[in-house]
């Protein structure tokens, strides 16, 4: 069975060349059956995989070579897969996930002329995370890392006519390059001193050649980390994120919530070794996704965009993969990682159910009322934002209490911090869902989109509610946290806060019992909501430091200073010349003056007078 | 001979498609397409030659075929000609895009058409020329040769400013021409003084004992002129102007296969023959080489017109070539010369899109695009390969090249490597812009473009093709340069040493 596992990736990209070839020539139907059916083929294949894999009860890691690629002076990366459990999870996340949006896009985008285009574009990008997450050798990793950049930036560009949309798109493309850059930098370090780039041959080598705490090591576990940023949208570099979602419904949920954006976490994991080795990045890891998720939150509470809201949660629910990480609950961040995948998809595609319904409407204040016009997508957001919140027994309970006790055996600090957040994130959420489904109706929706979109909201809606119970084959992936010492009553606190977060938005945006107007149109209140939803002046910031000087020092060069040392050169060739023909004046006695001048001239320094 | 025939059917060829012209106007392109793909033909048996072992200073060096004749033998000067696994990909580069070129200005050319072919057929001829000959004074003349068709064909079929840009680019080369002249002669005297003879013959000048001074100075008249064709910071601004004003055939020839005789130049005669004076230039060459990267890619992004854009964006790539070469590993050598081969294609197809552009629009300035998508999607989504491409994308040619160069030449140099990684991101940025600005956002005008027609996409398509095999399968490229580049390792010295000299 496992060495089929070369179909996995190349299904999607088949049809991807298929799509991309044919030009659009295709009918809609036909570009359905091959853009879902390539997908949901990559996924039967690698369920086919998982059953095997955990009835064997071994778990011994499978390399399967497809072919050589480059062998240059010991430098040998090829084109191999390497499965272990680690993989084998998220290509279930990949492709399951996947197969359900792509199920969910073949009804939404139905409308769209460039149906094919879109699809293309898509397996083009299940193909590129599925190799990401395959790959052997951090070369082929980073093929997959950047090409699922390469579909982010076209996705999101999507409807390209609109150049906001391709603002969005190039910003998202240009930032997480910045991270990207900093990553093979790291490669290029890790490469110097370790000679390969085989992952699991490289952090051996690292093993041995680093002790913990070394400084190549922590440069290195930073540079990646600086990969790790601008792909999983954390601090400093997440601020494409809310932009990216100018591109359609299904690609956020797709790219920018389930899967491209985890990638991050996956290549932190992937290399945890040698994060390990590097105290103290792992722990710039932690405090990284601690200082993320809580700005990301306090933003997410004053956004009315509804994708937005879903943006910024996005990145603060990233920042709990990345503090849990950062203290070492490694089998815990993929776990949430997961359970993130199937509850935030499920909630972009209610969303965009609602928005499919209202007409392209996004803001949260033009909707409400919509709980009994549209059931399933109500159903749906409500399950979502209980796991989102992570109520007792949701998906999202089991892993984020798991994260918040392992960062409270770290440091306590981390634990109240997530804890902040968790509460947070339960009073956006059903803010979110308070808002858009309860109260009057504020615009009429029209019916519900069909079995196409609904099916794949009603399976996410089981996932999001079982998926904590499902056990990621990570164990031997990676070591077992020993040390635990938190008591009981951490342990119980940790679940309440949330209930209390929902409690408070009840009374706030459903009940309407607790009036909070008089604090939050105070001065300081003005100007505290103005900074959050500014994303605490991050872009301002960005564009006055980086983007406009950066421009107009561009464009004050555009004429290219330096041709003006060869402009000089010309120039002063052509005053000569221009010196030198006064004395062409075409009169004998001039000439014959100048001659017997010269002759003068000349024999006074043979004779010696000058 | 085969090498003497590929020559000689592209100079014929140039000929009978001039004089064609009288009988027919449309035959000259019809015998320059005769004229190239016989050369084609030709160029098919150097594939499967085995190897000649060739003394070359200390050590031996792998060839394909060494073929010489005596010329001006009072002077040591001869007809040398000679080919190995490197020479023979630039070779076939060189057809493969002459064909393009071609078929870039199938219907661009109304005036003289007789005397462009001839113009083009002879600048494959001295290009083909300078990647096989190995005596110095042969490699000279073929040099001048390569440049004065392509002045003419900027000179009388470029655009508005075609008297400037041709005097500009004709200057540049020549006086850089003039400094390896020099350096030529006077290697030429120096080798008389050592082995009583005159030499201009490759195989008898490598190795030679020179005194460390004047081989510095004879070091420095061919480095010059290499780096100026290539084109290096700070000797580019040639080639915004020469590239921009070109008619698109010329830009093809131009910036896919004139500026890789720089680093062909590069990697053959400057280190080569003066192992010791390069070493001590490598530095600095690597520095100028992430200045370029990074200076180039900053101006493409100031540019409004599309060519210049393609043309400092060439300058940025070229810098990756020159630090590639000058790190000196087996890595980053092979690095620069995937990066050739790939930016060959990459920009060639470039400039056929903005060749396109202008006939269809008449401007090249970028910002009376915009939304060209929807007229022509064919076009945009060719154009959003090749910029893809052009950025770096993993998994095409363009990628293997420069991610070669850095890996090894960060072993070589931290601080440079880090500058010149920088570009990765400016290169990032510029190309989107300029998607933007062409293709991307709202049409300015009704304007009922034509596609791209099936002529076009051919020759894009094997461009692409060519591209992804490249970055996907490159290690058939790699082994055909291996033993080039090997038996260059051992004329300098292990690459340790240099390393350790260098810092």
């Amino acid at each position: 069975m496992y060495d089929l596992i070369w179909v996995i990736p190349l299904a999607p990209l088949v049809s991807f060349v298929i799509l991309f070839a044919t030009q659009g020539n295709l009918g809609k139907t036909q570009v359905a059956y091959l853009g879902v059916g390539s997908v949901g083929l990559s996924a039967l294949i690698v369920v086919a995989i998982a059953y095997s894999w955990l009835n064997s009860g071994s778990s011994e890691p499978y390399t399967y070579a497809v072919t050589s690629w480059i062998n240059v002076a010991g430098f040998n990366p090829g084109i191999s897969f390497y499965l272990d459990g680690l993989a084998l999870t998220m290509m279930l996340v990949i492709t399951g996930v996947g197969f359900l949006i792509h199920l969910y896009a073949s009804l939404f985008m139905e409308e769209d002329g460039d149906y094919s285009r879109f699809f293309a574009y898509m397996n083009l990008f299940v193909s590129a995370m599925l190799i990401l997450v395959l790959a052997d050798n951090m070369l082929l990793l980073y093929v997959g890392w950047e090409g699922v950049g390469l579909c982010s930036y076209l996705l999101v560009g999507f409807w390209y006519e609109d150049p906001a949309n391709g603002a969005a798109a190039r910003k998202a493309f240009i930032v997480t390059r910045i991270g990207d850059t900093a990553m093979a930098l790291g490669l290029f370090l890790l490469f110097m001193h370790l000679g390969t780039l085989h992952i699991q041959p490289m952090m051996q080598a690292a093993k041995q050649t680093w002790a913990t705490g070394d400084t190549i090591p922590t440069i290195a576990a930073l540079l990646l980390l600086g990969g790790a940023v601008g792909k999983s949208a954390q601090l400093p570099l997440q601020t494409w994120l809310p932009d990216a979602m100018a591109g359609p419904t299904p690609v956020s949920a797709l790219i920018h919530a389930a899967t491209m954006v985890t990638a991050g976490v996956y290549l932190i994991a992937r290399t945890h070794e040698l994060y390990l080795l590097a105290p103290l990045a792992q722990s710039t890891v932690a405090v990284v996704g601690l200082a993320t998720l809580l700005i990301a939150a306090f933003t997410a509470l004053t956004q009315t965009d509804i994708k937005r809201i879903l943006a910024y949660s996005t990145i603060s629910q990233i920042g709990y993969m990345f503090l849990a990480l950062g203290v070492g609950a490694w089998a815990s961040g993929i776990f949430h990682l997961m359970t993130h995948a199937f509850f935030k998809a499920l909630l972009f595609l209610a969303a965009g159910a609602v928005i499919y319904s209202l007409h392209h409407e996004h803001d949260i204040f033009k909707m409400g009322g919509l709980r009994t016009k549209l059931p399933v997508a109500f159903w749906s957001f409500l399950i979502g934002s209980a796991a989102l919140t992570a109520l007792p027994l949701t998906s999202g309970f089991f892993s984020k209490d798991e994260i918040l006790l392992a960062a409270f055996d770290v440091n306590p600090w981390l634990w109240a911090g997530g804890l902040l957040g968790a509460f947070l994130t339960s009073i956006y959420s059903f803010r979110l869902g308070f808002v858009v489904f309860f109260g009057q109706i504020n615009t009429e929706p029209s019916a519900p989109a069909g079995a196409r979109m609904a099916v794949p909201l009603i399976i996410l809606c089981g996932l999001s509610i079982i998926g904590g119970w499902f056990h990621v084959p990570v164990d031997a992936v990676f070591p077992t946290i020993v040390d635990s010492h938190h008591d009981q009553t951490i342990a119980i606190i940790t679940p309440l806060v949330p209930i209390l977060g929902v409690l408070l938005a009840y009374l706030l945006f459903l009940r309407k019992s607790l009036d909070l107007s008089t604090l939050l149109e105070s001065l300081v209140g003005v100007q505290l909501r103005k900074f959050f939803f500014s994303h605490w002046g991050m872009d301002w910031a960005y564009d006055k430091i980086f983007v406009v000087p950066y421009t107009r020092i561009a464009r004050m060069n555009q004429a290219d200073v330096v041709d003006m040392a060869y402009e000089g050169i010309a120039n002063i060739t052509s005053i000569f010349h221009y010196l030198t023909s006064f004395t062409q004046t075409g009169q004998l006695r001039w000439y014959a003056f100048t001659m017997v001048g010269g002759l003068i001239f000349i024999l006074a320094i043979i004779v010696g007078i000058i | 001979m085969l090498l003497i025939a590929i020559i000689s059917v592209l100079i014929i060829g140039g000929f009978a498609a001039w004089l064609a012209e009288s009988r027919n106007r449309d035959w000259p392109k019809w015998v320059s397409l005769f004229t190239i793909l016989l050369s084609s033909l030709l160029v098919i048996p150097l594939f499967s030659l085995e190897p000649i072992t060739m003394q070359l200073g200390a050590t031996t060096s792998q060839w394909l075929l060494v073929y010489e004749v005596p010329w001006i033998p009072r002077f040591g000067i001869s007809f040398l000609f000679a080919l190995d696994g490197l020479s023979l990909l630039m070779v076939a580069l060189t057809i493969f895009l002459g064909l393009v070129a071609l078929a870039s200005s199938w219907n661009e050319i109304d005036h003289q058409p007789g005397f462009f072919q001839f113009n083009l057929m002879w600048t494959l001829a001295g290009v083909t020329g300078v990647f096989v000959s190995l005596d110095l004074f042969l490699f000279f003349f073929f040099w001048e040769i390569m440049l004065i068709p392509m002045y003419f064909l900027i000179a009388i079929w470029g655009y508005e400013r075609k008297a400037y840009a041709s005097m500009k680019f004709f200057l540049f080369t020549q006086i850089s021409g003039l400094f390896m002249l020099l350096s030529i002669l006077a290697l030429a005297f120096a080798a008389k003084a050592i082995t009583g003879n005159f030499t201009f013959n490759y195989f008898d000048l490598v190795g030679l004992n020179l005194d460390p001074d004047i081989a510095w100075w004879l070091m420095l008249g061919f480095f010059i002129a290499f780096v100026v064709k290539l084109p290096g910071f700070p000797f580019h601004t040639w080639l915004p102007d020469a590239h921009t004003q070109a008619p698109t055939a010329a830009s093809v020839l131009l910036a896919g296969i004139l500026l890789k005789t720089g680093a062909y130049g590069l990697i053959r005669f400057t280190v080569p023959l003066f192992p010791q004076a390069a070493m001590e230039i490598a530095q600095v060459a690597m520095l100028l080489g992430a200045i370029g990267v990074v200076y180039g890619a900053v101006l493409a992004f100031a540019q409004d017109d599309f060519k210049r854009l393609v043309a400092y964006s060439s300058v940025s790539h070229m810098g990756f070539v020159l630090i590639g070469i000058f790190a000196w590993r087996e890595l980053t050598l092979q690095g620069s010369v995937m990066q050739m081969v790939a930016h060959g294609l990459s920009t060639a197809a470039l400039f056929m899109i903005a060749g396109a552009l202008q006939h269809r629009l008449h401007t090249r300035d970028v910002s009376e695009m915009g939304g060209l998508w929807k007229d022509m999607p064919r076009m945009g989504a060719i154009a959003m390969f090749f910029i893809i491409a052009s950025l770096g994308m993993p998994g095409l040619g363009n990628f293997v090249g420069e991610f070669l160069v850095l890996l090894g030449a960060f072993q070589v140099n931290v601080p440079i490597t880090i500058f010149a990684s920088l570009g990765l991101i400016v290169a990032a940025i510029y190309s989107l812009i300029a998607m933007q600005r062409v293709f991307l956002g709202t049409p300015i005008a009704n304007r009922n473009l034509r596609d791209f027609d099936s002529r076009e996409v051919s020759t894009m398509v094997l461009m692409m093709l060519g591209l992804v095999y490249l970055g996907i399968h490159p290690q058939p490229v790699f082994d055909m340069v291996e033993p080039s580049l090997n038996s260059l390792y051992e004329l300098t010295g292990p690459a340790t040493e240099w390393v350790g000299a260098l810092r």
